[in-house]
């Protein structure tokens, strides 16, 4: 056993953890974020996605041990309060979502993905970018339709800042 | 996934040590090959030794010659390497292929290369690059350090610490992934050195890992081209079969990927 301290969603958490525990399981099972999700559990399908120090992992193929002294954001973190976050929004908008298992999956990875092109993005890099994330139900259509609104959202409320 | 314990040294030298005390020591990059292999139970070291946060593993730097690229540097740094990008293009290309996104936020060259998976990318780029590969004990030329299918010239305990890249004339990389996981069914590197000599390495290919392809390098030689491969005779003999391909299937994906590649170096 080992105590795990690390800053999840703005917040300092301590957790004392199996070292064999994964990531996805601190925040799940120890700190009741359930909002990430278990899919796969091979690092393909993408619902376990949260960032680390602002980068998306999957968080079934990392040591909670190895995420210590870092800042996770989890899909709980993302909304200012009522308020969501632009990618959230432009899911809800869009109706990027069916079963919603993918989801949070979806939103950590696509926010990166915005994030790493600057707002600038078109369909095909959208499409690319999100193969690590699988959907089974909407044939994401819709879901490339969110992240490049949210794109146009986020560029918009940078500038606003 | 059994029960081991978790270390994060802040050194190479500490990170050696620890291996040292372990009975069944392993270390972990990013992990992103050890602890999939951990859960399916086909693993179970005592001691995971984490080298993914020491800070002298982390990094690219230009050299008289080419660039060294720090062992437990990201996928995705390298890829989006400006240094890179400069020196070696293709193998920032290379780099930009592994897996997808999240997987390159993660795993590392040197995690790449100590595991050495008969279908991973950096062992082509290695191969065909001439490169040297740097440990806390020695330097290993590239032609030394794949011993075959997941199998390396490391001592137990040997950390790589750096990868040492040459610049080349022209260098091109071509992969016909898996689509499930973007491993290469088939990956060829090849390049040309200012000196006028050509190296092609491909991956994903031969049972017993990356190799080199005499016969496209005698080709190339002669003429770079995507053209001079065409009459290229490939052994389908000790090349993979599997539900994703047959080896003659693999033998004529070598000839395609190495003239796509080709054409991208230019």
């Amino acid at each position: 056993m080992s105590t795990v301290k690390l800053t999840v969603n703005g917040k300092a958490v301590s957790a004392e953890v199996e070292d064999r525990t994964l990531l996805v399981h601190l925040l799940r099972d120890h700190l009741n974020l359930t909002g990430t999700h278990v899919g796969c559990d091979t690092s393909q399908c993408g619902a376990c996605v949260v960032h680390i120090d602002g980068r998306a992992v999957k968080s079934c193929t990392v040591l909670a041990g190895q995420a210590a002294g870092s800042n996770v954001t989890t899909i709980e973190g993302i909304a200012k309060g009522d308020e969501l976050h632009p990618m959230q929004a432009a899911f809800r908008d869009n109706h990027g979502l069916q079963c919603g298992y993918c989801t949070p999956g979806m939103i950590m990875s696509a926010i990166d993905i915005v994030h790493r092109h600057s707002g600038q993005l078109d369909e095909e890099t959208v499409r690319h970018e999100l193969e690590g994330n699988i959907c089974r139900c909407t044939g994401y259509h819709n879901i490339v339709k969110a992240v490049l609104d949210a794109a146009g959202r986020m560029k918009v409320a940078q500038a606003a800042e | 996934m059994y029960q081991t314990t978790y270390h994060r040294p802040s050194s190479v030298d500490e990170a050696a040590s620890l291996f040292a005390k372990g009975s069944d020591a392993k270390y972990l990059a990013g992990g992103h090959t050890l602890i999939p292999v951990m859960k399916q139970r086909l693993a179970s070291p005592s001691d995971v030794i984490d080298l993914g946060k020491i800070k002298e593993l982390i990094g690219i730097e230009p050299t008289g010659d080419g660039i060294m690229i720090k062992a437990a540097t990201t996928h995705s740094d390298v890829a989006s390497s400006d240094t890179v990008k400069k020196a070696i293009p293709a193998l920032a290309y290379l780099a930009s292929l592994i897996g997808d996104p999240a997987v390159r936020h993660r795993g590392t060259i040197g995690g790449s290369l100590a595991n050495n998976d008969p279908a991973a990318d950096y062992p082509a780029a290695v191969l065909a690059l001439g490169a040297t590969v740097k440990t806390n004990k020695r330097s290993i030329s590239a032609d030394d350090f794949f011993k075959g299918l997941f199998t390396t010239a490391l001592e137990d305990g040997e950390i790589i610490t750096a990868v040492s890249f040459p610049v080349q004339a022209k260098a091109g990389y071509s992969k016909f992934n898996h689509p499930a996981s973007r491993f290469a069914l088939t990956g060829v590197f090849v390049a040309k050195t200012p000196a006028g000599d050509v190296r092609v390495a491909a991956t994903g290919a031969s049972q017993d890992g990356v190799m080199r392809v005499p016969a496209i390098e005698a080709a190339l030689k002669a003429n770079w081209s995507a053209g001079a491969i065409d009459g290229v005779k490939i052994s389908a003999d000790g090349l993979m079969s599997d539900i994703h391909g047959t080896s003659d299937y693999r033998a004529n994906l070598i000839k395609v990927m190495a003239q796509r590649a080709v054409t991208a170096a230019g």
